[in-house]
Parts: structure tokens; sequence; C-alpha cells
């Protein structure tokens, strides 16, 4: 080969690099390994994390340990879908580009709303690409929050917004949901977006087109996140007048992966066809008259308009996205629908179990689907250390993100939490709440006397 | 090859057909739980005018018919396993099937994102690793995880500069990049709320020098940053970066490196010794994560002391325990500089996982040779190229070694035989190549970027070669063959103007 080049040696080829630029010593990097060994290595790391297998899991915040069936796995990990690259060559990504629509058909029956691209990095940068999309169709730059939204989706927004120049105004909460007052108040001429998420953060459903009112006067587009699980149940944000409908995808076919990958799913209104990020595969015909798939409205991306495209996004997230196209197909019309109903029951069940316990309230009245807040009586971080000996990750702690709620914890339900489970924790939470009151954390008096 | 305009290929005759087209009333693969609680009716639940009056239309199909129907959209892909791939920028190397098995590890796959840090140590600790071995092939001392992909990483940077001279008390407004960029660069400067400023290519393929000093003197405090391929997308490396460098930093710049390009020179060279203050690697480039048909990837950055503090939140950090039991990792959110979260959570960690298991196997001097035979591969094919029909009808764009990729340009292949880059490209799906990256870099006419990577055999290259000067050699006595390529593929060229004219992006279900 380095005849046919015409060079001694490979390090010919490097001539070009200037040599005070060459490294010219290993780097400062172990040696490498076969294959057995680093698994072993990578074992023992994982070996060191508390898994939904090892602790029962409780946690949600916007990722759910749903069951991923088996399909998904088998057809994910075929080297057709794993190993190429992006369909820029579409008629040998004909299976690619077929499974975004198909996956872009689904996204859009779940929100109700007619268009949806083939997928974003994930839930909260999602938000900021809606606001950047905001600020293109309005003209203006001002954003309206709602404090339920994901406090991760309200700081990302407020980094993308240092960019591109927005404002971001929050609006509080009340009783658990936006607080509407307060809403109507913020929204004027000056409003590019209202963002609302639903369930929002604390699991409460949003009355969203009530509250949307206020960027319909205004000219404001509404943008609403959403639980991809819950759509078989809650009115979709389609029908309740989003602009646009996004959200996290993870519980759709994605495992938990300690954070991602997983993908954000972005819908919107015919309207916005020609402001969408990211990639969008449309049907059309080849020379023969075939039904083919290609990559569409291409003229609003990077690798055509540079600096005049929409958004900077090139590798997305395709193969999670067919995860999520193999799940919903997998669960089917009725399925999805069971499954959403399955969570709303346990959840209320949950909810209404929890509330028994002595030492626990809930943190709010409104209705919810999946997920709930409660109150504890002791300090929170005592009580999930208290769980998490037993076995349990019992929630997530809401003062981290909101130190209004001292001691709220938020409680995520999937088809995997049992009835015993939920018992179980109910027991858990009542014991832990008296242990970490009793150690003179938490006024519970009572509490003693109970037992 | 025999006239290949002679019928169907059974694959053509197997018409698309969705999964919802194959959806029948009734029809389903999963079995759900049992409720275990009462089973009462929603409207008591949530009020009705929440709840949904129909379920979604999600198709009706049992799961023998699912695995049928992916299993048969996946033989209408082409893919890396499948055949070579020298998508140029791209770097389409081989993705070790190991890395999907330790990602799939439990203790990987089902911890959760919020799981209290101190029982997620193993994830945090490989978290670190990763961040100190990028660190070291990058030659900065910070590393960031976060950003999702390139573009994510190059977003990150601009926000990060921002960050950088806002707490000196500037505001800059111009970011320079040379014509040859990746189109990402460009749209992620608007994003980050940037004006563009293009910089000139020289006669060796490397930064103009004279219009680089004349696009920084128009207003030198404008100037708030370079961004750079190095090697560029020529597959060049500027020889000039050290002046490059200089000449920012003087301005009071940030240099900053896209790393779609790393696979060049991991182990020989380093961006943050050639002067760049911010780079982002595509860890599903040069570190192996499958592309799986457009992700998911990541774009980790790393960056130099002067941007530390202003790095997205949170930071995986390692402390020394109290009592002595060896170190603790913790995710770090009091970072009162930081730009902030890019994303939720700790960024794409099944990725990480992916590549460090990369970075173990390969070590030191795995990923120095994976670079030295990435760029002898790509000079081989390249002189391969240079020679019979190849070398009169697609000459190379910039006649000198390249490093792991090169451009041609069919330039005189399109006024010589009336055939257009394009119409190779086609061709050569027929002869079971993925096609180069076509029409980029746009300042070469024609252009074929082709990027073999490391991964590929001398065989390989040379079948390659071959099936190049026989579309050629064909095109000679009938070049409308390859004009209306391709024959063989599911289906032939498609009707990507109609797609956007009148664009059908969903299902319409009835």
């Amino acid at each position: 080969m380095l005849a046919a080049i015409g060079v001694d040696s490979v390090d010919d080829l490097f001539g070009q690099v200037p040599k005070p630029l060459r490294l010219g010593k290993p780097l400062a990097l172990p040696e490498g390994k076969g294959e057995a060994e680093v698994f072993e290595r990578l074992s023992a790391l994982a070996a060191r994390n508390a898994d939904a297998e090892e602790q029962v899991c409780f946690l949600g915040a916007g990722m759910y340990d749903h069951y991923v069936p088996a399909i998904v796995d088998a057809i994910t990990q075929r080297s057709e879908f794993l190993t190429p690259y992006t369909p820029y060559q579409p008629e040998i990504s004909q299976g690619g580009l077929q499974v975004m629509f198909e996956f872009q058909t689904a996204m859009s029956e779940l929100t109700g709303l007619p268009i949806s691209n083939a997928g974003l990095y994930e839930g909260p940068s999602s938000i900021a690409s809606a606001g950047y999309l905001a600020m293109a169709a309005t003209k203006r730059s001002q954003f309206v929050v709602s404090r339920g939204l994901h406090p991760h989706s309200r700081e990302t927004l407020e980094t993308y917004a240092v960019g591109y120049g927005a404002e971001v105004i929050e609006v509080g909460l009340k009783d658990g949901a936006t607080d509407a007052e307060a809403l109507a108040a913020a929204v004027d001429g000056e409003t590019a977006a209202v963002f609302l998420q639903s369930p929002n953060f604390l699991g409460a459903i949003e009355r969203v087109e009530a509250l949307g009112t206020a960027a319909k006067e205004h000219g404001a587009l509404l943008v609403v996140a959403c639980d991809p699980m819950t759509l078989g149940v809650l009115k979709p944000p389609g029908e309740q007048g989003a602009d646009i409908a996004l959200g996290e995808g993870q519980p759709l076919g994605n495992r938990l992966d300690f954070g991602g990958p997983s993908f954000g799913f972005f819908c919107a209104t015919q309207e916005q066809i020609r402001r969408m990020p990211g990639r969008i595969a449309g049907e059309t015909d080849d020379a023969d008259g075939r039904r083919g798939f290609v990559l569409a409205l291409q003229t609003r991306e990077q690798h055509i308009r540079r600096e005049k495209a929409t958004h900077n996004i090139c590798t997305a997230q395709a193969l999670n996205a067919l995860a999520a196209m193999v799940h919903l197909a997998w669960l089917g019309r009725e399925g999805y629908l069971e499954l959403g109903e399955l969570l709303v029951r346990r959840t209320a069940y949950a909810r209404e179990r929890l509330a028994e316990v002595r030492g626990v309230e809930l943190l709010h009245d409104a209705p919810v689907a999946r997920e709930f807040a409660v109150k504890l009586e002791a300090p929170v971080d005592k009580v999930l250390e208290f769980c998490a000996k037993e076995g349990f990750a019992a929630g997530y702690a809401l003062a981290r993100d909101y130190p209004e709620f001292e001691n709220g914890l938020l409680v995520a339900i999937t088809e995997r939490r049992t009835k015993a489970e939920i018992d179980r924790l109910a027991e858990l939470l009542g014991d832990a709440v008296f242990h970490a009151g009793a150690t003179g954390y938490a006024p519970l008096a009572d509490a003693e006397q109970a037992r | 090859m025999n006239d290949p305009r002679n019928g169907e290929t059974p694959m053509q005759r197997e018409r698309a057909q969705t999964i919802y087209e194959k959806s029948k009333t009734g029809r389903r693969a999963a079995t759900l739980p049992a409720a275990e609680v009462p089973e009462r009716p929603l409207e008591e639940l949530i009020p009705a005018e929440l709840l949904r009056a129909e379920p979604p239309r999600l198709p009706e199909v049992a799961e023998p018919e699912i695995v049928r129907h992916y299993n048969r959209l996946s033989r209408r892909n082409f893919d890396l396993d499948t055949g070579f791939y020298p998508l140029g920028s791209c770097t389409m190397k081989h993705n070790p099937r190991l890395n999907e098995r330790v990602a799939a590890l439990p203790g990987h796959a089902r911890l959760h994102p919020a799981q209290d840090p101190r029982r997620a140590q193993g994830a945090l600790e490989l978290m670190w690793l990763l961040q100190e071995s990028l660190s070291e092939i990058c030659g900065l001392p910070h590393v960031s995880l976060q950003p999702s992909a390139g573009s994510h990483g190059e977003l990150a940077g601009l926000l990060l500069t921002r960050a950088f001279h806002a707490d000196r008390g500037e505001e800059r407004t111009k970011v320079l990049a040379p014509d040859t960029s990746h189109g990402t660069n460009p749209a992620s400067v608007t994003m980050a709320g940037y004006e563009v400023v293009k910089v000139a290519t020289n006669e060796r393929g490397g930064v103009e020098m004279d219009d680089l000093r004349a696009k920084i003197s128009e207003d030198p405090d404008q100037v708030a940053c370079l961004m750079l391929t190095n090697p560029n997308t020529l597959g060049l490396f500027d020889e000039n970066i050290a002046e490059i460098a200089a000449l920012i930093h003087e301005a009071g710049g940030t240099l900053y490196y896209d790393g779609a390009n790393l696979n060049a020179v991991m182990g020989h060279s380093r961006p943050g010794d050639m002067g760049f203050d911010i780079v982002h690697v595509n860890l599903h480039k040069s570190f192996s994560q499958p592309h799986g048909g457009g992700g998911p990837g990541a774009g980790p950055i790393a960056v130099s002391e002067r941007i530390e503090p202003f790095l997205p939140r949170p930071q995986v950090v390692r402390r020394e325990s109290d009592n002595g039991d060896g170190p603790v990792f913790d995710l770090d959110l009091d970072r009162p500089k930081s730009i902030g979260r890019l994303r939720g959570f700790q960024g794409n960690f099944g990725v990480f996982v992916r590549s460090y298991a990369y970075i173990l196997s390969l070590g030191a001097d795995g990923l120095a040779e994976a670079s030295e035979t990435a760029v002898l591969n790509a000079n081989y094919l390249k002189a391969r190229l240079a020679e019979g029909r190849a070398g009169e009808r697609l000459p190379i764009a910039f006649n000198r070694h390249c490093m792991h990729e090169f451009v041609l340009s069919g330039k005189p292949m399109k006024k010589e035989l009336g055939l257009a880059t394009l119409d190779l490209a086609k061709r050569l799906l027929d002869y079971g190549f993925h096609p180069p990256t076509v029409y980029f870099p746009l300042l070469v006419e024609e252009a074929l970027m082709i990027e073999p990577t490391e991964t590929e055999t001398k065989e390989s290259l040379d079948a390659f070669a071959e099936a190049i000067e026989q579309i050629l050699t064909e095109a000679e006595e009938d070049p409308e063959i390859a004009k209306s390529a391709p024959y063989t593929t599911p289906v032939r060229r498609l009707d990507e103007v109609k797609a956007t004219r009148r664009p059908v992006v969903r299902q319409p279900l009835g």
C-alpha cells in the first residue's frame, strides 16, 4: 500500500502535521485490552449501580421504568437498523425512512397534531427548539413558562435563550397546577410562546385549553410538553389548542440508561411545517412510480441552508424513535389505551394508599395520571435513605428544584410497579417518617403515639 | 454487468406497505398485567373534559407480523455491517458488538438517571474515566459529556464563548468559519445568536491567511470565535494552525475545534496543543457508537482552563472521601458561572458506555494505530483512484497527501461524459457500495468526499476503486445507464422535489 502511495512509511503521511504539534509520545492511557477483560471491567462498574432490578423503582421525574418488550431489542439490534448513517441515499435507506414515516404518523396520532418530525435529542432540548421556532414564527422574543415545566426543561430553555436572545418569564403554581391568573397577566403582545407541561412536573394534569386562551388572544404559540404514555387516556394537546406538542420519548420503548440516549418528539400544526426542526420523512414515488420515502423539506436543514437553517441538528435519535415505534406497534391501539388506564388506576390507588399513611400527605389535590407528589413530615433525605436500605427507590425529592416544597416527594408509577410493591412502599414510608422523626428531625409526637 | 434495465427485482415487486396498512381491528401483541387495583371508571379519577374521546389510531397487529414487518423493512436498508460505507466526514468504522453487550447490562440499562449518586458510583466513575480519556486525547484539561451530538457540542461551545466574553464584560457578534465548514457550524452560529463570517480557502486547501487577517482586522473586537475542523473537510491538515490560533487569540476570540475529523489524529496530534480552546468529539464517529440510521450519538466537549468555569452543569467530579475509603464520584450542580443545562439529566450515558469500552479495548497504542490505518487507507484509495479513468475524470481537488479522507471533483466527468456526481453515486448503489458524501464541501465542483476508515481491508478498497473504474468505462459506452441508476435497489431514483413541494409526512388513517 505504501508503494502505491509512493511513500516509505505511514509517518511520511503525517508530515503535513507541523513537528511541534505532533504528540511524539504515546497517549497517557492504559494499554488496550482483550474483549473478555473489557467485559469484566465494565461489568464491575455496572455492578456498583443500584439499578431498577436491584431496587424497586418509584423514581420518575421525566424517565420511567417501563417494561421494554423483547421485540424492541430484537429489532433495534438488527445491524440494518443499528449501523447505517442518516438516510442521505434514500434508494438504499427505505427501511429507516419508512420507520420515520410510521413514527411520525404515530406521534401525530398521539398528540393530535398533523405534523411530526422524526425526533430530536430528548425532552428538555426539544423545549428549547420550540422556543427557537416560536421566535421565527412570531418575530417576538419573550417566553412565558409555567413553573410546572420540568426543571431541566426550564433550565435548558434559559441556557438556549441567552444565545438566541429571548427572555424567559416564569409563572408560578397554585394548588399544584399553573396559576391561571398569573399566566394571563404575564402574556401580552410581546409573548412569542406560552410553555405548559401536562401532566406537569408535580404530576398534575393541567387545564391546557383554558390556560392557552391567553396565548391565543395575544397571537403567541402554545407549546405543550406531554408524557407520551398518558395520551391514550388524556385529551391530546392538539385538541386543546396547542400549536406545538413535544416531550421526552423515553417511556416509549427506551430503557432508562441513566438518562440517555432517548429521543424527543416534536409535533406541530400544518402552519409550522417549514419551520420544523430536525429530519422529516415524506412519501414520494420512484422513477417507475413505486411508492417510496425520502427526507422531505431538506431545505430547512443545516446541510442545505447552513446559517439560514431552522435548526442546527444533524445526528439525532433515529434508533430510539424506532424503539418507540416498535413498542407502540406491540401495544397496539387497545394495548396503548389499556396501559394508560392501568397507570391512572394504579396511580390513583397508590396516591390514596400513601395519603392514608401517618406523616404523609398529598402535596396537591389536582387530578393526576401516572405520578403524584406528597409531603413528608420528616426530612425527605432521611426517608429516602431508610427506603433505599430496604431496597426501594421511593421517589424523587422535590426540594432540589422546588425549595418551596421542602420534604416533598414525587412518586411515579409504571405497569411494573405491582400492588404489593405499592403497599410495601406505603408501609416503608410510614416507618421511615416515624424513624426519621423519632431522631428529632420532625415534630411527630402522635406518630410515636400511634405506634 | 449485463444491461441492468431489465425487469423488476423481487424486492422491487414487493411494494411498500406501512404497519398501519397491515392493521386489522382486534389484533394485538401485548398482554398487560392485570390492574390488581379497583377498576374504577376513569371519569371518577380525572374530570371528563380532560379525557380523550377516541384513542389514537395505532396499528393493530400481532407479534409475528410486527417482527416480519420490521425485518422486511430492515432488508430495505443498506448498512455498515453489509458493505463498504465511505461516507466522508462521517467515520463509518466498525461498531464492535461487545459495546452493545456492556451497554445492555442492567446496571447500565436500567439505572434511573435520578438515582442517588451514592448508588450510581459505577456510572459516575465510568463517566469520569471517559472524561479523563477524552481530555488526554484532546490535550485539554476539562470535559463535559453533556452535549447529545456534534451540533449540540457546537452550540455548547458558542454559548461557552458568549459566557467567557460576558464574564470579561465583552459582547462580541461575529464567528468566523471557513467556506469548507460543515453545515452545522453556520447553523449553530445563528442559533447561538452570532453572525457568520466566511473565510476563504487557499490553493493548498487550508485557511487563506490574508483573508483571515482581513476578516479579523475589519473589527477585531467583534470576533468571538473561529470554528475550524482540522484536518478540514478536504482531509487536509492546516499547516498554519499555530499562526491561526495566535491571530484569533490576539483578537480576543476563542478557537473552536469541530471534532468530526478527530479520527485522523488520535494519539498523533491534539487539538489542545494546536491552540484550540473548545473541542467537540463525536462519539458516534471516532469512538464507534453505531450511527443507528441517524442517531443516537453524543458530542462531549473538551475545554481549556479559561473556559472551564462556564461548562454546563452538572459536571461529574471525583473527590477523595473523608474516611479514606477511596474516591467518591458526584454530580456537581454548584457551578455559579455555568451556562446551565443543555438537556435533561447527564447526557447520553448508553453512548458513553460504548465509547469507553472502545477506548479500553484499543488503549493508547490502538487509538494511534487506528488513526494511522485510517490515514493509510485514505491515501491508498486516493492513489488507486488517481490511476486509470478515475484519475482522468475524477481528479483530486487538492493534490497532496491527505489525512483520513479526500475530495475528488466530478467536473471533468460531467463535462466529458455528461455524468453528474449524483449519477455516479447512484450507480455505485448497483455495485453494492454506499456512495461517498456528495456535493460537499461546496467549494469543490461536483465533489465526492471519501473516507474509508481504518476498519476496511485493502481488498474492499481495491473493489471500490474497481467499481468506479467500471462505471466510468460503462459510461464511455453508454452514459444513459448511470444517469438512470440505480436499478437493483428496493426502489429506484426517488422524486425528492415532490416530497418537498407537496409534503406527505404521515399516513392518512380512515
